[in-house]
């Protein structure tokens, strides 16, 4: 494999190491600064007959600006009683997930940033990343509100891990692979019997594995139904109650970054990620020439549209659903969700060994 | 929707459910793993009281075990305001009680106040007051509806609500010249006339209020989050209901048929109308917000029928120019937004009264919360304390 050889050079490793650094933090901060001006300004004030930010630029586009402006002219404050040091760290474990997770993301034939075999078991383990740091803001806040709210989110990610785990375990069985480019080049190059037309993007045999997948993302990212650890009619906001300035700025950045990456790897697991049918263009499986080329451009904006929609729908849900009680979430994953994913496994591993 | 509707019993057992409650709440949870309790303040300062309301509850992990709601962080002495003040003076203190839907808090006042002098107002001008009192009945309720899906997480109806509230803020600007705080009412009539036009603006609004119920209702009430939400939650049995002394919608969703508008003859037109007073035999929060959803449709139609059949003629009686209430004791309570609201007021023949004592509905519809909150779980408590409805004004007065 030759990463960036859309640069048209062997680059040396630590030009390397940089530019994928670089591209990480567009990877991360361009979606997520989109989500919120697109999806949490726009769209959600006009499904509630209001135009939302109008005065920042043309139609508010450099609103999210000016509140990172403000953002960051507050003062850090942290409470007297807090743990200060976990306090502190909190927020950077929780967007430290959110940078690990979007390592594994192929956005095309070459690029993406790290490509390994293991890339949906990694996926899985360092998105729980974040659950350790929600509960370290739940706990060192010193607040009776945030460690509800901590505890809440604990009881709830570890819930709603285990349905995603297993909702994506029936696309590992149908590729054979766990290396998500694989997952990708399998999808666009496999055929519906005979008919190649559109690939076989695995949404077609695992619409419930996707649905599972997506109400899982929904409660990972603590969005609305599942929005029990913020609460802010309740619990004020949760773990987040005693964050000010900066570090609250990184919580709400990770939170819409994270519903991006969540939304990329959706499309990368059942949508058919960065490539269109390789049959449009008899072309083989990734193996270098132009068309590799090509696509290293394209590649990224077609995972740009699919998470566009896909988070389109995240927020779609979250503006206009009442939130789930506690105990009813739990009882949703482990007598709904996890029964049903694991009788999709099943029927996907013999339908596996009969074709 | 029409009248044939009926209201959908889930479970009737509400014996069973508020025994399981009691029993949730004196077990002695934890034996074998001895925990500490948490005492939780939610409020003065918090999202859910609307407020200055405090709640203490006592719990043991989610689970309340012993709830009390402290009033007075807005206390205002009305009460004693009244007592320097004149008759006509006073209306403008009341207004701002259930700041949501104020002019119906004049309406008992001065209906007492016309009881003392033993006058009546002119026809026309008890109509436009029955109207004006189902106006900011919606203008209340309405905002009740958008703020549920508030505390139950719901962002988007809050903003519905708001924006179909102003039609009706409009009408009663129009009409009385104040949005909040109209300031309408006279001993004996009304400040003015209505304006032109008025009547077929209301009644295109009163069009547009009927969608907003519907709207709500396939948004909120159909949502299956929203049902398991509410359903069974918070129930409040008729005896307990009666016995705490909550009225209006809180009393009525625990079967007790109950409406003072209908029960009792007031100078109003309500006896002139058509209307059905909607009860829910479940007692849970649910069945609270369906019959206020159920009765803001219901004061759309009111309000369309007294429009049709407004009387002509004056809006004030002929009443002396410096008002005196002659000597004499009044009881008058109406059937407001909230629930009873009453005035006794006490006249010694003086420009001012000498003692009034406000009944207003929300500090007896609290009151109940030590009764209700036993046993629930934390987010219960915020979607029980929404459904029972309080206004902080209307609490501490």
């Amino acid at each position: 494999m030759m990463p960036f050889a859309i640069l048209g050079a062997d680059l040396p490793y630590w030009t390397q190491s940089l530019l994928r650094v670089l591209g990480g933090a567009v990877a991360v901060l361009l979606p997520a600064g989109t989500i919120v001006y697109l999806f949490l300004f726009k769209m959600m004030s006009f499904m509630q007959s209001r135009l939302g930010p109008m005065e920042a630029g043309p139609y508010g586009s450099m609103q999210l600006f000016a509140e990172v402006g403000k953002w960051l002219q507050k003062e850090d404050i942290s409470p007297t009683r807090a743990d200060k040091r976990v306090f502190r760290l909190a927020p950077l474990v929780v967007l430290m997930s959110t940078f690990l997770l979007v390592a594994v993301v192929p956005f095309g034939p070459d690029a993406y940033f790290t490509d390994f075999d293991a890339g949906v078991f990694y996926m899985l383990a360092v998105s729980s990343i974040s659950t350790l740091g929600i509960l370290m803001a739940g706990w060192s806040s010193a607040n009776k509100y945030s460690l509800l709210g901590g505890l809440r989110a604990a009881g709830q990610l570890i819930a709603y891990e285990l349905p995603m785990v297993l909702s994506v375990i029936g696309v590992v069985i149908q590729a054979g692979t766990m290396n998500l480019q694989q997952i990708v080049v399998k999808q666009n190059s496999d055929s519906i019997f005979g008919w190649n037309g559109l690939g076989f993007p695995y949404i077609l045999t695992q619409g419930v594995g996707f649905l599972i997948f997506m109400i899982a993302v929904q409660a990972e990212l603590t969005q609305t139904p599942f929005d029990m650890p913020i609460a802010e009619s309740e619990l004020v906001s949760g773990y987040m109650t005693e964050y000010s300035g900066f570090r609250f700025l990184i919580f709400f950045i990770a939170e819409f970054a994270t519903a991006g990456v969540f939304a990329l790897i959706a499309s990368v697991l059942f949508l058919g990620g960065w490539g269109v049918p390789f049959a449009w263009f008899d072309w083989a499986p990734v193996g270098g020439g132009e068309i590799d080329n090509w696509m290293n451009v394209g590649g990224p904006l077609i995972m740009f549209t699919k998470m566009m929609v896909l988070t389109g729908i995240i927020m779609w849900v979250r503006f206009s659903y009442p939130r789930f009680r506690e105990d009813q979430l739990q009882r949703f994953a482990w007598k709904v969700l996890i029964p049903v994913s694991l009788i999709n496994i099943m029927i996907t591993a013999i339908l596996k060994v009969a074709f | 929707m029409t009248d044939v509707q009926k209201p959908d019993v889930q479970k009737p057992d509400v014996q069973k459910l508020s025994y399981i409650a009691a029993q949730a709440a004196d077990a002695r949870l934890n034996v074998e793993l001895e925990t500490e309790g948490m005492t939780l303040n939610i409020g003065p300062q918090h999202p859910a009281t609307h407020g200055t309301l405090r709640i203490i509850v006592r719990l043991d992990g989610e689970q309340v075990i012993w709830a009390e709601p402290g009033a007075g962080y807005m206390h205002r002495g009305y009460e004693k305001l009244t007592e320097v003040r004149t008759f006509p003076q006073v209306t403008a203190l009341v207004n701002r009680i259930d700041w949501l839907g104020s002019f119906a808090n004049e309406v008992p006042f001065i209906l007492a106040a016309e009881k003392l002098m033993a006058i009546e107002a002119p026809p026309r001008a008890q109509w436009i007051r029955t109207i004006l009192f189902e106006l900011s009945r919606i203008a209340n309720v309405s905002l009740f509806l958008g703020d549920l899906g508030v505390q139950l997480g719901a962002i988007t109806p809050v903003f519905m609500a708001f924006r179909d509230r102003e039609y009706v803020l409009n009408l009663i600007e129009s009409a009385t010249g104040g949005r909040f705080h109209p300031n309408f009412d006279r001993i004996g009539g009304l400040k003015e006339d209505l304006p032109a036009g008025w009547i077929i603006e209301t009644k295109q609004v009163m069009k547009k209020l009927r969608n907003f119920c519907d709207e709500i209702e396939n948004l909120l009430f159909g949502n299956e989050i929203f049902q398991s939400r509410l359903r069974g939650i918070g129930v409040i049995p008729a005896e307990v209901a009666k016995q705490y002394g909550l009225s209006g919608a809180n009393l009525r969703a625990s079967g007790v048929d109950w409406d003072l508008r209908r029960d009792q003859s007031l100078p109003l037109a309500y006896d002139k109308v058509d209307f059905k007073v909607w009860t829910h035999p479940d007692g849970d929060s649910f069945a609270r917000c369906w019959i206020r959803l159920q009765e803001t449709r219901e004061a759309t139609k009111i309000v369309d029928q007294l429009l049709d059949g407004i009387p002509s003629g004056s809006v004030m009686a002929k009443v002396p120019r410096i008002i005196k209430v002659p000597e004499g004791e009044a009881w008058v309570s109406t059937e407001n937004p909230l629930g009873e609201m009453g005035y006794y007021v006490v006249s010694k023949g003086d420009l001012g009264p000498f003692r009034v004592k406000i009944r207003s509905a929300s500090f007896n519809n609290i009151s109940i919360v030590p009764w209700v909150l036993r046993g629930v779980y934390v987010p219960d408590v915020i979607s029980i304390l929404a459904s029972l409805y309080f206004i902080l004004g209307d609490i501490d007065r």
